[in-house]
């Protein structure tokens, strides 16, 4: 009896994880593994600073660019915004929980009442609407602005994106997944090609980042823009030299894929906003 | 109007100074691509720093800098909590100035 249980249960064992689709959990744990092997020498905490976590030339530029960042005039521009009434004289504090203030690691989450992905710059246009206010374009200008004044005060907090138990956030979790490893674009290559099995590689004069602690410094001030942008700026950008055409900002894949690449940096810590090449 | 940003720090007799100033440069070789006309030069022509009424570093600028530009140098002389002053003039003949203190 006992032995035909033991084979039973063996048997099953052997049958179920083929039959079954891997949890977030097992997804992070095996993301984790993957890098913690590929980059043995980089601490986890030090993911958040992307490629200058595994690249020390340029991480000593970088970290002399930090001493007076690029994004300070963000920053500063982005708290006389966030702070400014509405014409309603209502504030941007009040569409937020703790008056906006060190919550960015709260988004992007999944809205089980609205049945979508809610990211943080959705959120700010929101707030504007409904206070009667235009929204803001969403890949540059005031709005990387204002989230760059957003991420700033939040920075240290711990991401900890949660997927409730909704069969449909974990059907949006599954999509951004799939962008994320899907091939796309005339170059046919996906994210996960550049940043994580080629990540540390050198495509053309640039060493590709790893995708773990990837969205954790966002908005970003990159050199190459000579300004401060969104992460849907970047999808944009990263859809465009795949020679793919690029989805609507904030439309649902781009939600859906900064709900699976933040969930993937869940356990470090906001450190927004950046400065990168 | 600007603004200017100023770090300050002293150490073995030698003060560095950082700054970040707020400033469009515009080279006056940019087309506007919706009005198809060229963009009108805007940019810091003269920043000075001044330290105790003395003019401790010049810089004369042109369209080659960047846009909010940063500059960082080195002088002797001062004390920490002493005032550094650096100031801008643009080819438009605005300007504006900023002071900080030397820590």
């Amino acid at each position: 009896m006992k032995k035909v249980l033991s084979i039973l249960g063996l048997a099953l064992c052997i049958a179920l994880p083929q039959a079954a689709m891997a949890t977030p959990a097992q997804d992070l744990k095996e993301f984790r593994d993957y890098f913690a092997e590929r980059f043995p020498n980089t601490p986890f905490d030090d993911y958040i600073n992307g490629v200058y976590s595994i690249d020390p030339a340029s991480r000593e530029q970088w970290e002399q660019i930090e001493e007076f960042a690029p994004y300070e005039l963000n920053v500063s521009n982005g708290q006389a915004m966030f702070e400014k009434a509405f014409a309603n004289g209502k504030h941007y504090a009040d569409c937020f929980e703790n008056g906006g203030i060190g919550i960015r690691q709260n988004y992007p989450y999944f809205d089980t009442q609205r049945g979508e992905v809610v990211t943080l710059e959705l959120a700010i246009n929101e707030c504007r609407e409904a206070n009667g206010e235009k929204p803001l374009k969403w890949k540059r200008g005031p709005i990387a602005d204002i989230s760059a004044y957003m991420a700033y005060t939040s920075r240290g907090n711990v991401f900890d994106i949660k997927i409730p138990d909704d069969p449909r956030a974990l059907a949006a979790y599954e999509r951004g997944k799939k962008h994320f490893y899907q091939k796309r674009g005339q170059l046919n290559m996906s994210c996960a090609d550049c940043h994580k099995f080629y990540s540390g590689n050198l495509i053309r004069a640039d060493k590709l980042s790893p995708a773990l602690g990837h969205v954790t410094h966002f908005p970003v001030y990159r050199s190459k823009w000579g300004g401060l942008g969104t992460l849907h700026r970047r999808y944009d950008g990263c859809n465009k030299q795949v020679r793919a055409k690029p989805f609507p900002a904030q439309g649902e894949e781009y939600r859906d894929l900064e709900y699976f690449h933040t969930y993937m940096s869940n356990g470090l810590a906001v450190n927004g906003p950046g400065a990168r090449k | 109007m600007a603004t200017i940003k100023i770090r300050a720090k002293e150490s073995g007799g030698v003060t560095t100074v950082k700054t970040l100033m707020s400033h469009p440069m515009e080279t006056g070789l940019r087309k506007d691509s919706k009005t198809g006309k060229m963009i009108p030069a805007h940019y810091i022509t003269e920043v000075t720093a001044e330290h105790k009424g003395n003019v401790v570093m010049t810089a004369n600028w042109a369209g080659g800098i960047s846009k909010n530009p940063y500059l960082s140098f080195k002088f002797k002389g001062a004390a920490p909590g002493d005032q550094i002053k650096i100031s801008w003039v643009d080819n438009k003949g605005e300007s504006d100035s900023a002071s900080a203190e030397i820590k």
